[in-house]
């Protein structure tokens, strides 16, 4: 009897519970809404212009086109990068101000090693392969350096992040102007340059092979950790959930390759040098931008980011003392050193987001970076971090970054004017914050 | 006071100030294995600031420590439980945005051979030593913030078990709980004494430290009025040391 209403029971699974079962992230998903209505709205708005009312407004729209999402990904890495080192920070109930001008210091140091100090101090001749790499390991140690010098202060000092944060801006951007007497730097090594979005990509072929991988790696964790809850006797999601949630996850990236896939080069581009592009004829001869290096850069440090989060002691211990920093360090956790590590991880992530913002315009100017930090900690706070410590995720900070990036483009694209562009981008940052209060209150958490 | 044992702890003329007041000041105290000794004492008696020097939370200015008859230097939580020391926080110390297996093993992780946290074996044997420790705890994959007091309770005693501690220092544990959960505490302690623990017990209720301890020692203004074995004094007498700080019998 029982028996029998059990299969029953389970041969006649609702909808509803189907939906249960897949133990979704509700905030994930509420924020990949919230992007998806602003991209859908931009798109029917830019297409009731071009074709009036009617199918035209999604047939006709600008914005949800491969052009533009190929765009907009070049645009929010570099604050996406520095996003998600805040994180970090703001997780550990800290703040990094200097992040904008920390970017314009270690911009400059590369700008200035490549085009200068190497050529002439060291005697390496303009275009030799080492110098974007020697360049680019400058960056990153004058990023580690700078941040872990500010975070010594803040853990070792016990000076208030705010205020040794606030010195930095003020100090960093201006010893960038120093170092490049506030002149524009460039053009940069052309290999440095592929860092930069459009000047470097991977092409069709590459962007498949990558996002097979990636899809192919996705799959697997998955089936992976649900094995090892299953063999530690853990309750695990029905096997169809499962599956479910494994084929969206490889349908979301390899149909992300192929929006990227989908934008063309001009074809003027590729006929003026076809042999190039694989082609032995200029006729007909197509070619993709494909997946940017600074996208996959990107992505990559949203993994390892991620991985320390979730997977090393590191992260473990962040997160711990920004719940409670006195339990952390009664349980022989060293809070300070953990301070000055999280600050030089910040300090790096600085520097990569440099390497992608000045090889994208191609030059190292003045006022790279001005006002990022304000991006950072916004995109950070749009994506669940709570300034009262010991909450956020890595891939929240990123949407909330395209989330502002999709914003102010697309506003830019129906031709709102610069002020009320940034009134709305204000008050969607307050909305935001308040929207994740409220739900953080029915669920129940603190 | 004639035991020939070695004892487990041996706190000898311990002193500690904080900007020119003498917290602590050249106290001593022993502590057998199997044996609950409860620290008694008003609010600013110095009975808390004795026990974080000895979890390694505070450093002291003077005096020795010993275990087990050996001399040890604790100048920090991990150097304490080096040498087994667990200590029960009366603020619980648990980080409340972690679930109750990253506060388990928080600072002492179990890592898979790659060094990365090793989250499935760390929620299993969580599961195992609660079985053992509160059968109705279930809430697993929660943060602790979502816990009742007891829960949180038993999630911090937990960490204190599951480690193998020899010396046990409990901070009004009970404080926060129920009857029922007071019972339960009670029940631990009985149960860790039979299996050789010692157990340093601070509190303010003297009922449940006549209960509960073997010997009670009463501090007063950073100073040891006396300890005292409970079959020998009277809730009386004790409450006199606490508010007098004479020790009767020895009068």
């Amino acid at each position: 009897m029982t028996d029998q209403s059990q299969t029953t029971s389970s041969k006649t699974i609702s909808k509803r519970s189907l939906f249960q079962s897949l133990d979704l992230d509700t905030r994930l998903l509420g924020m990949i809404g919230a992007f998806l209505f602003i991209a859908l709205g931009f798109h029917m708005i830019t297409g009731y212009r071009n074709a009036g009312f009617g199918l035209g407004m999604l047939t006709e729209g600008t914005f949800l086109t491969p052009r533009n999402i190929f765009t907009l990904t070049i645009q929010t890495a570099s604050v996406a990068i520095m996003a998600t080192g805040m994180v970090f920070i703001i997780v550990m109930r800290h703040i990094d101000l200097s992040v904008g001008a920390l970017l314009a210091t270690c911009s400059a140091i590369m700008a200035m090693t490549q085009t200068a100090y190497l050529p002439q101090l060291v005697g390496l001749p303009l275009g030799h392969p080492m110098i974007p790499w020697i360049a680019i390991i400058a960056g990153l140690v004058t990023g580690a350096v700078i941040g872990g010098a500010q975070g010594w202060l803040v853990g070792y000092q016990v000076i208030p992040a705010f205020i040794v944060t606030l010195g930095g801006l003020l100090i960093w951007r201006n010893v960038g102007w120093f170092l490049t007497a506030g002149q524009t730097i460039g053009p940069l090594d052309p290999t440095f340059q592929l860092f930069g979005g459009i000047n470097g990509t991977l092409g069709a072929f590459w962007s498949w092979v990558v996002g097979i991988i990636a899809a192919g790696a996705a799959a697997l964790l998955m089936i992976l950790n649900r094995r090892t809850r299953a063999s530690h006797g853990f309750p695990v999601k029905p096997m169809t959930a499962e599956a479910i949630i494994i084929a969206a996850s490889v349908a979301a990236i390899l149909g992300f390759v192929a929006i990227l896939n989908a934008y063309a080069l001009p074809e003027r581009v590729v006929q003026r040098d076809f042999a190039a592009w694989g082609c032995e004829v200029a006729e007909g001869c197509t070619a993709s931008y494909g997946l940017p290096i600074s996208v996959l850069l990107l992505l990559a440090v949203a993994v390892v980011m991620t991985v320390v989060a979730r997977r090393t002691r590191l992260g473990r211990y962040i997160f711990a003392a920004g719940g409670n920093p006195e339990a952390t360090e009664l349980s022989g956790v060293n809070t300070r050193l953990l301070t000055v590590k999280v600050f030089a991880i910040m300090g790096v992530l600085c520097a990569i987001a440099a390497i992608v913002a000045s090889s994208r315009q191609t030059y190292h100017t003045n006022d790279i970076g001005t006002l990022d930090e304000l991006r950072v900690i916004a995109a950070a706070v749009i994506g669940g971090t709570a300034l009262s410590g010991g909450i956020g995720t890595i891939y929240g900070a990123i949407i909330g970054a395209l989330i502002m990036q999709s914003l102010q483009s697309g506003m830019a694209m129906v031709n709102v004017d610069a002020p009320y562009q940034n009134i709305v981008v204000g008050a969607v940052l307050v909305f935001a914050v308040w929207v994740d209060i409220q739900y953080r209150k029915r669920a129940g958490l603190k | 006071m004639t035991d020939i044992r070695t004892p487990l702890v041996e706190m000898r003329n311990i002193s500690i100030a904080f900007g020119g007041v003498q917290a602590v000041d050249d106290v001593s105290i022993t502590l057998y294995p199997g044996e609950v000794v409860g620290l008694l004492g008003h609010n600013g008696a110095g009975k808390s600031t004795l026990i974080k020097i000895l979890s390694g939370a505070y450093r002291m200015d003077s005096g020795e420590i010993r275990v087990n008859g050996q001399h040890v230097s604790i100048t920090s939580p991990r150097d304490a439980r080096d040498q087994n020391i667990e200590t029960i926080y009366q603020t619980l110390a648990l980080a409340d945005n972690l679930d109750a297996a990253s506060n388990l093993f928080l600072g002492r992780e179990l890592t898979t051979r790659l060094g990365f946290v090793d989250d499935g074996r760390m929620e299993a044997e969580t599961r195992k030593i609660m079985a053992r420790l509160n059968p109705n705890f279930h809430k697993l994959k929660e943060p602790v913030s979502a816990l009742s007091g007891g829960q949180r309770q038993s999630v911090a005693i937990a960490r204190a078990v599951y480690f193998n501690a020899k010396i046990l220092i409990m901070d009004e544990p009970t404080a926060a709980l129920g009857v029922h959960e007071t019972a339960m505490v009670a029940e631990l302690i009985h149960e860790l004494k039979k299996q050789g623990l010692g157990i340093f017990f601070i509190s303010h209720d003297t009922r449940e430290m006549m209960e509960l301890c073997d010997r009670v020692a009463v501090m007063k203004n950073g100073q040891m009025v006396g300890t005292e074995r409970v079959e020998d004094v009277t809730e009386d007498d004790i409450l006199s040391m606490i508010i007098m700080g004479k020790n009767p019998k020895a009068a």
